[in-house]
Formats: structure tokens, C-alpha cells, sequence
């Protein structure tokens, strides 16, 4: 016989092996069987039972056990399958009646069902399956992108069918109240850019220099992207999350019913409102990123305010702040339509909403810079 | 006013209802039942014109399976949780229909709004946000604007879903009276039985092990019926393998 209590705590249960003659195990338990002390009980128990062979007969004596709670009795009729599993019958018996009535809401006094063991996934499964996601998603995208083009034509056909109510307020939401943010950021930008600058070009003494450094990467790149990343992160995520949101608590599906069209009701005017805050923005980011490299220009290289506003002006040309306005538009459509479709994609709850805008702040980012790219390279292929 | 027939409805290779047919009456109240994850919802989807059936036909007042980019819808529809929109006040969530497809001028529509409003006893709650309001009023509120364009027909999904039992009583008496006093005909996706029993005319049993229809007929008498267990278990509330 063999005992096992725990000796650092008052005893409140025990686990106490026998074997009988011929007749099998009898384990009996004693005490009250709480769960405080679960995680004791399955160790002791299943080492208890460890040694029992295939075909062996196991009872477990309640008749000591002055109560028993859920959890407990969990672990216990868990216990009692794995041995099932194993070839060893095994059964509560001599129970009192309340612990009865735990061993039957547990199932403890039924057939244990095998449970079939969940195989892993292989890997080529799971590159298939992925496989299968993204080709799944990539035709949302396009059906996506196909309702919109259709929805823009219908609207251009007849635009009194507009939400044109959701415009003005989104263009403050997403230009005014970004305002801000876009002339720090922008500012800081040219800052940095012309402090770098002026260390390399002060070796050469061409200090004037900067502003046409300044100018030209603020106006032809920087503004346009830097601002659209900002917006990216602000009005992206927000449209993302507002209408996946939408789409999980079916108002989405709401709007369909009443026979509004979705992408001409929600996705348009969001479309729109980024495609004419962005390039004002951008003008506004331009202007304060040179103001960044002037503060440079005036404190560390000796310029004066007249001499670098001077040369920005022989350096800069119309094309090049335009070049930058074109790439806002572009920039300001991709971000709305990106993020709206990622919100029309969610599934899955306030995770799926979660999930989706993170989706879309990195795709949105990605597929800026692939845009920036595009046009450097097609600018500079026309001599642009 | 409905005909459903031969409909099968799933997704890809997940079949949830094969071949179901049936019909609903002009000015009935119809109610589709069944267990858990049965497809209760997703044929109310299918009525109306979300998701689109793998097999079958649908035709609602005659007119085919309903296409929602074709225009106004013939039918008014109230989602389980009321699908208010969050940014518009109550009374502009009810109007919003009315702005939409009618040339009516803004005073009229607010007579309407307050009117409809009033008839689902939210009087005085227009310029309530849906967050500022009650789970019951939500549902109250989209049923008022699932009737603002003055539909015949009314899909309604969980109606007392989440009610506190009074709050259940009293929107069950207001579907009886759009029932009874306007004359609409209803459709409406429950497993509360205490409304079933109470307003409902009709019904059809969802069943997702056989995926199919199991009983069509007054839902007072199948619960007196014996013949199918798996119905009069359901009906009276009884616990599997009893």
C-alpha cells in the first residue's frame, strides 16, 4: 500500500493505492477534492496510475470523498479516458450521492468517448492552404476594385446619387485636423534633411547649396510621401476600422437592404475627400519643410532668409512641386481605397476589426513606397 | 408573397440546407426555427438578397431573387443587434431610407420619422445616438426604419434576442399590431418559443443534422404533435435523448 499526502499544508485529501487480489486496482481518494489543490491531485493520481497495464481493471473509491468540485472532477474523468485510451477500464465507485451527482454531470459514469487525435498539419498543407488564402484574397481585391470602378461611373452618370453629405466632414476629419501633425513632421523633415546636407556641402563651401537639396527632395519626394504616410496612419486606420466595424455589426448589410450601394455610399466620398485634402496638405508640407532647411540655412550655414529663398527659387521649378501635387492624388486614392477594402474584408468580431487595420496600414505603406517608386522611375524615363 | 423552392445554401464545400421549399403567405407572420447553427440566419440572407443561392429559386411578391443594386428593395429588414449606424442620430438612422428614395422635403420626412418612431414607442428618442440608447430601443428603432418606406413585407432576425422578458412581450405585441393593424406580412428568425407560440402563424424547422425542412405547419400544433421527436423535443423546451 502506498500513501501520498501533502505534509506542508493541513490535510484535506489523500490518495491512497491498493491492490486487491485478482480483482484489479482499487484507488481511493478521501478527503475534500478541491480545486485549490488540483493540480496536486493529477500529479499524485496520475503517477498513482502510471504502472497500470492494458487490460487491467481500475476503480476509483469515492466512498472517502466528502466532496469533490467541477474542476476536479474534470481532471478526474479526464484521467479515467486517457486510461480508456490506454486499454485499462477504469470507474468510479462507492461514491455519496452529491459526489454522484458530480461523477454524472461530468460524464464520469458513461462510455468515454475516443477522442480522434488532431493531426498536425503538414507543411505543404499549410502552404496550400496559405496558397489558397491569398489567391481568395486577391480576388477580393479585384471584385473590390471592379465595384468601385463601376460605382465611379454610376456616380459620374448621375452624381446627385452622391453621399455627398459624408464629403466636407470627412475632408476636415482627414485634412484640418491633420494639419498639425503634417507641418511637424514635415518641418522636422526638412530640418534633418538640410543638418545633414550642410555638414557635407559645408566641406566644399557650397553651404547655398541646401536649399536646392532642401527644395527639390522636400517638394519631389519627401512632402508627398511623408504626408501621405501620416495619412496613412490617421485616416487609413481609421477608415479601416470604422467600416469594419460597420461590417461586422451587418450595417453594411443594412445599407445593402435599404438598397444603397455601399461603395458609392461610404467607400466614394472617402475616396474623394483624400484625393483633394492630400495635395493641399502636401503644398503645406512642402512649405514648411523648406522652412525646416531655412532655419538650418540661417543657424548653421550663415545664409541669409533672402539668399536661401533666393536659390530655392533658381533650383525650384513648377513641375517639381506639381510632379509632388500628381503623386498626393495618387497617393490619396490608394490610401482611401486600400483601407476601405480591408474594412469591407473584415470577419471574426472586434479581432477581425484589429486584425484588418493593421492589415491595411502596411499594405497602404507598401504600396506607397511601390508607387513612389513607380513614379521616380517614369518621371525620370520621360525626363520629368 | 414568398416562394422559395428546390433552395440549397451553404459555403463551398459546406452545405447547410439542401432542396428547401416552402411558402409564405401574404399577411401571415412566418417564423423560421431551428437549433443552433442550423441556417436559421443565413436563409433569412438568402431571402433577402445577401448572399446568393449554390441551387434553387427564390421569388419574393413575384418579382425573382431580390438583387439589391437594382433599386429600392420591396421589403424592410431588421438585423439582430438593429445595425443602427453609429454616427447618425436615431431619427436620422429611420429617416435615412426616406432622404434616400423619396423626394419628400426634410419637414415631412421628420413628421414621418417622429410618427414611425412613436409607433414603436420611441417617442421623443429622435435625437438619441444608438449608443445612448437601450438593446431593446435598437431594435425598436431599425424595425422603425425597416417600415419607413412603407414596405408590405418585414424580415426580422432574433427580434427578442438578448430581450428582458418584458421588453420580449412588448415587441411582440407591436409585431402583432403591424400584423394585425397594418396589415404587413412578417418573416422572422427566432428561437424564443414563448413568441413563436404567441405571434407567429407559421413556421418552418430548420434541422442541421439532416439539413433540411422538418416540419412546416401552426407552430401550437407541432408542439402537440408527437410523430417527430426531434420537433417535439424542440417545442417543448425538452433536453436531447429524454
Amino acid at each position: 500500500m502506498t500513501e501520498s499526502t501533502r505534509s506542508d499544508t493541513p490535510l484535506r485529501y489523500s490518495v491512497i493505492e491498493r491492490r486487491a487480489d485478482g480483482d484489479g486496482i482499487t484507488l481511493s481518494l478521501r478527503g475534500r477534492l478541491t480545486f485549490p489543490e488540483a493540480a496536486h491531485i493529477w500529479t499524485e493520481v496520475s503517477k498513482s496510475v502510471e504502472t497500470v497495464a492494458r487490460g487491467d481493471h481500475l476503480d476509483f473509491d469515492m466512498s472517502g470523498v466528502e466532496a469533490v468540485d467541477g474542476g476536479t472532477m474534470a481532471l478526474l474523468v479526464h484521467l479515467r479516458g486517457t486510461l480508456a485510451a490506454r486499454g485499462v477500464v477504469a470507474d468510479f465507485v462507492s461514491a455519496h450521492e452529491n459526489v454522484q451527482a458530480l461523477i454524472h454531470l461530468y460524464k464520469g459514469d458513461v462510455q468515454p468517448v475516443r477522442r480522434r487525435k488532431r493531426r498536425h498539419e503538414g507543411v505543404l498543407n499549410q502552404i496550400g492552404r496559405a496558397t489558397s488564402d491569398f489567391f481568395r484574397e486577391v480576388r477580393g481585391v479585384l471584385g473590390f476594385f471592379g465595384d468601385v470602378v463601376l460605382a465611379a461611373l454610376g456616380l459620374l452618370k448621375e452624381p446627385k446619387t452622391g453621399n455627398w453629405k459624408e464629403l466636407w466632414p470627412t475632408m476636415e476629419r482627414s485634412g484640418a485636423d491633420a494639419v498639425p501633425i503634417v507641418i511637424l513632421i514635415n518641418f522636422l523633415v526638412g530640418f534633418v534633411m538640410a543638418y545633414q546636407g550642410a555638414r557635407q556641402l559645408k566641406q566644399f563651401g557650397a553651404n547655398i547649396y541646401v536649399a536646392d537639396l532642401v527644395g527639390l527632395s522636400v517638394t519631389r519626394e519627401l512632402g508627398p510621401l511623408m504626408t501621405a504616410i501620416i495619412l496613412c496612419g490617421r485616416s487609413g486606420a481609421s477608415f479601416a476600422a470604422e467600416l469594419g466595424s460597420m461590417k461586422v455589426s451587418e450595417e453594411i448589410d443594412a445599407l445593402r437592404t435599404m438598397g444603397f450601394g455601399p461603395i458609392r455610399y461610404l467607400v466614394l466620398p472617402r475616396a474623394l475627400a483624400l484625393m483633394l485634402v492630400l495635395p493641399v496638405l502636401t503644398m503645406v508640407g512642402d512649405l514648411v519643410g523648406m522652412l525646416g532647411g531655412v532655419l538650418v540655412g540661417m543657424t548653421t550655414l550663415g545664409l541669409t532668409f533672402g539668399g536661401y529663398l533666393s536659390e530655392t527659387h533658381k533650383a525650384l521649378h513648377a513641375w517639381d512641386v506639381f510632379s509632388g501635387v500628381i503623386k498626393s492624388v495618387v497617393f490619396g486614392l490608394a490610401i482611401a481605397l486600400i483601407a476601405c477594402q480591408q474594412g469591407f474584408a473584415t470577419t471574426g468580431g472586434a479581432e477581425g476589426v484589429g486584425r484588418r487595420t493593421t492589415s491595411s496600414v502596411v499594405s497602404i505603406l507598401f504600396t506607397l513606397i511601390l508607387l513612389d517608386a513607380g513614379f521616380t522611375m517614369f518621371f525620370n524615363a520621360f525626363g520629368l | 408573397m414568398i416562394q422559395v423552392t428546390g433552395l440549397t445554401m451553404g459555403w463551398d464545400d459546406a452545405i447547410l440546407q439542401k432542396d428547401a421549399s416552402f411558402q409564405v403567405d401574404r399577411g401571415e407572420v412566418f417564423a423560421i426555427l431551428g437549433g443552433s447553427g442550423c441556417g436559421k440566419s443565413t436563409l433569412l440572407r438568402h431571402l433577402v438578397g445577401l448572399e446568393t443561392p449554390m441551387a434553387g429559386e427564390i421569388s419574393i411578391a413575384g418579382l425573382g431573387h431580390p438583387n439589391l443594386q437594382a433599386g429600392r428593395p420591396p421589403f424592410g429588414v431588421m438585423f439582430q443587434g438593429g445595425a443602427l449606424f453609429g454616427s447618425l442620430t436615431v431619427g436620422e438612422n429611420v429617416g435615412l431610407p426616406l432622404e434616400e428614395w423619396t423626394e419628400l422635403p426634410h419637414e415631412a420626412i421628420g413628421a414621418i420619422v417622429r410618427a414611425k418612431l412613436r409607433l414603436v414607442g420611441l417617442d421623443g428618442a429622435e435625437n438619441k445616438l444608438p449608443s445612448e440608447i437601450s438593446g431593446g430601443m435598437k431594435k425598436r428603432a431599425a424595425i422603425a426604419r425597416a417600415m419607413a418606406l412603407e414596405p408590405d413585407l418585414l424580415f426580422l432576425d432574433e427580434p427578442s434576442a438578448g430581450l428582458d422578458p418584458v421588453s420580449a412581450v412588448e415587441l411582440d405585441e407591436l409585431i402583432l399590431t403591424l400584423n394585425q393593424v397594418l396589415g404587413l406580412t412578417l418573416v422572422l428568425v427566432s428561437h424564443e418559443l414563448p413568441s413563436i407560440l404567441k405571434i407567429a402563424k407559421r413556421c418552418i424547422m430548420l434541422d442541421k443534422d439532416t439539413k433540411s425542412i422538418i416540419a412546416t405547419g401552426d407552430p401550437r400544433a407541432l408542439r402537440e404533435d408527437e410523430s417527430d421527436p426531434r420537433v417535439h423535443d424542440f417545442f417543448n423546451r425538452l433536453p436531447r435523448n429524454s
